[in-house]
């Protein structure tokens, strides 16, 4: 230390110094800092562990249903797995409907939402605004359900009778065994439908979206949005100019994010569908299937081989949020936002 | 020599002026011309949005009443919105070009969307309030369990303490488990960083997303079906945690990372370890932070029904031990109240589901109210007591230095 300092400082020993190099900062850590990081890394090794628990738990109990149905898990609409006749085709195909009935209606929503909070709400009210969505995506999923459940379904009714009646020949929008022209028809054939869960699961992803949307609209650099105005935009062209180009990645991740929590979602799914074990296409019928519901009603079964059957349908629905998730936190690490990138 | 002599005086009338002029000519000047306002909002906005409006609402009541057989109530809001829209462009495009039509729109529209939300947030929370108000007014609502009550009985027997009991038990062991392991973690990920730390960050985002019902269903399949615990308020708390770990390390690293880097430098520049930089530095400096993100999970835990319905099992009766036995809490209760065809039962899931929704809301209060403040930011109290310590601290600095004084002093003759 002090030799190689005396040789930088003294004049004749610069021509053959080597060039400046980083001092190597040696650190050596107290015992109280080892013992600290040991409990600390622990802890992060803890939680890792807990996760891949559940995830390798999931996969070595759902093996021995997996094994027993093979490549058939994916393409039987059945679900009895006493006689071995199970597979998620069904309750896959329902899953991805409600979610994406869910993602259609909370995307827009969530757009302006977030558009409204970050570009046109006033100072004082933004802060508000920002806490009420935050409350939105803390209530409880059992309140929306019985939001859905006991208040919704006589509004979505008359919804579901103009689209069927309306928009029929769109095959989605198709209701079977109904005729729009009897005024004395059945009115059951619309209730508890994939639209209804839609709708209740859209109440859920929408904060979840908005938030993120939000936090990603409101860093659109300052520079960019006076320099539209400065070239005359209203607000909606800086809006289109600057805002939605910056917050694209925002946008798309706020959507997966939202999608990977749909796929999920348990109880208001329960509490408003009539459950089916067949593929269900039509979203405005009554009775729809999903992953999730399917676990909640049927864990019940008291053999082990049933539980193993679950607990492969679990899997796919871990392995499938997992995917959605990942992709979705990429996305919004990638966007300009650097709001979850490591600063 | 008359220079010398006028020069302080240019100066002092030149600072009289300064004085002088600062303050009043300011006011005189904003008097002769009036201020520009800046704000984009017109008078004939007002205008056309009123208007508009009006117009909406008799096209509405005249297709909807008298012209046209619709009915329906949604059907009527959103004819009107429709002709709303279409009213506001016509006025609109009367005075305005092209481009300030579609801003004007857009920013309708924008305006509606999040009103939209709002206005389904503030329905879905009264309207359970308004339903729940039927067995809430009960005092034996809060006081009894539903042991001797059946489905028929009267609102005015049984209650829900058994499923107010189970939540606060077992929010207490899932707190007792997240808090310390969550916060560990957090200061793991955004103080220690070792090689895994990107890794650990990457699953615990990815866990957010799992799915509560594959939390149950792992806590039922390991828990209650391997080792053989049965189904308890324990395993369903357990499942909370695994629910709750996530969105707390999550939370908490967020709020860890927005400690500024100087206070950490600072501390270490002192000569403290990293431990007691974490333990005296960060983690103080974090605390309303770290406060709000386990109450906000613990709000999220709270009302987390599809991993309890898999664990906690279901009774009637009030069950203390969370360890033996089946414990239902808040959620489960409100689930399997409204199962239920009969109207008191279903209207004691909604006095269950509005308890749940006020416990919520007054979670998130106080977490809005302790952590409004970003990391460093002192409440009234705090900066007081802080104020208070510094007073005490140059207090003692300065009855050492005065001993110190008297032998220099001494010195210097």
């Amino acid at each position: 230390m002090t030799t190689t300092l005396s040789e930088t400082t003294t004049p004749a020993g610069r021509e053959h110094d080597p060039p400046d190099r980083p001092r190597r900062l040696a650190h050596r850590a107290g015992p109280a800092d080892r013992v600290f990081r040991g409990v600390s890394r622990a802890g992060g090794l803890a939680v890792l562990l807990i996760m891949c628990l559940v995830g390798g738990f999931l996969l070595y109990r759902g093996w021995e249903a997996l094994h027993v149905a093979g490549w058939s898990f994916f393409t039987t609409e059945e679900w009895a797995p006493e006689g071995g006749d199970f597979g998620i085709a069904a309750v896959l195909t329902g899953t991805l409907l409600i979610a994406s009935v869910a993602i259609g209606i909370a995307v827009p929503l969530a757009i302006g939402t977030a558009l409204y909070i970050s570009e046109y709400a006033p100072g004082r009210l933004r802060r508000l605004l920002v806490n009420l969505v935050d409350l939105m995506a803390a209530v409880p999923s059992v309140v929306y359900g019985l939001w859905g459940a006991f208040l919704m379904e006589g509004s979505v009714l008359g919804v579901a009778r103009w689209m069927s009646t309306w928009l029929g020949w769109l095959p989605p929008f198709a209701v079977e065994g109904v005729d729009p022209n009897d005024p004395l028809a059945s009115e059951t054939v619309y209730t508890r439908s994939t639209l209804l869960a839609g709708l209740v699961v859209a109440m859920m992803v929408t904060p979840i979206a908005s938030s993120v949307m939000r936090e990603v609209f409101s860093q659109a650099p300052v520079g960019e949005r006076e320099g539209a105005y400065a070239l005359g935009a209203t607000r909606w062209g800086m809006i289109r100019a600057v805002v939605l180009p910056f917050g694209k990645g925002g946008m798309i991740g706020g959507t997966m994010l939202g999608l990977g929590r749909a796929l999920g979602e348990t109880i208001g799914v329960v509490m408003t569908i009539s459950l089916v074990y067949e593929i269900q296409p039509h979203i405005l019928q009554a009775g729809a299937s999903s992953i999730s519901a399917l676990i909640a009603n049927r864990y019940g079964d008291a053999s082990p081989f049933a539980v193993s059957a679950l607990m492969a349908a679990g899997l796919a629905l871990f392995v499938l949020t997992l995917i959605v998730n990942l992709i979705a936190s990429t996305i919004i690490a990638r966007s300009r936002s650097g709001a979850t990138g490591d600063a | 020599m008359t220079r010398e002599l006028i020069l302080p005086e240019n100066a002092a009338t030149s600072l009289v002026d300064e004085a002088e002029t600062v303050t009043p000519t300011v006011p005189s000047a904003s008097d002769e011309r009036p201020r520009r306002r800046i704000g984009t909002a017109r008078r004939g906005d007002a205008f056309a949005v009123s208007a508009a409006a009006a117009a909406a609402v008799g096209v509405g009541v005249l297709l909807f009443g008298y012209l046209t057989p619709f009915t329906g109530t949604l059907g009527f809001v959103v004819v009107t919105y429709l002709a709303f829209l279409g009213c506001y462009t016509l006025l609109v495009s009367l005075d305005d070009p092209g481009p300030a039509i579609r801003d004007r729109i857009a920013s309708v529209a924008v305006h509606s969307l999040g009103f939209l939300v709002l206005a389904a947030l503030i329905v879905v929370v009264v309207y359970t309030f308004i339903e729940g108000a039927g067995a809430l007014p009960h005092l034996n609502f809060l006081t009894e369990d539903m042991s001797v009550t059946g489905p028929l009985d009267p609102l005015s027997g049984g209650g829900i303490l058994h499923a107010a009991i189970g939540t606060l038990e077992q929010m207490a062991i899932s707190l007792a488990v997240t808090v310390p392991l969550g916060i560990v973690c957090a200061v793991y990920l955004s103080e220690v960083k070792g090689g895994l730390t990107r890794f650990v960050r990457t699953i615990v985002e990815a866990m957010t997303a799992l799915p509560s019902i594959v939390a149950g269903l792992f806590v039922f399949a390991a828990v209650v079906l391997v080792l053989d615990f049965g189904k308890s308020g324990f395993a369903a708390s357990l499942a909370i945690s695994v629910m709750m770990l996530p969105i707390i390390i999550r939370a908490a690293d967020v709020v860890l990372r927005l400690v500024p880097q100087t206070l950490r430098e600072a501390s270490l520049t002192l000569g403290a370890s990293q431990w007691r930089t974490v333990w005296h530095v960060v983690l103080p400096t974090a605390r309303s932070g770290l406060t709000t993100s386990v109450i906000l999970g613990a709000a999220r835990g709270v009302g987390e029904t599809s991993p309890v319905l898999l664990t906690a099992g279901f009774t009637k009766t009030l069950n203390i031990d969370p360890f033996s036995g089946p414990q239902v809490s808040l959620p489960l209760a409100t689930y399997e109240f409204t199962r239920s065809p009969e109207p008191s039962m279903v209207a004691r899931g909604f006095g269950t589901a509005a308890t749940l929704m006020a416990l919520v809301l007054i979670l998130f209060v106080v977490a809005r109210l302790i952590g409004g403040r970003g990391a460093g930011q002192l409440s009234p109290g705090q900066s007081r007591r802080r104020a208070r310590s510094s007073r005490r601290d140059h207090r003692r600095f300065t009855s050492r230095a005065a001993p110190m004084k008297r032998p220099e002093e001494t010195h210097v003759p």
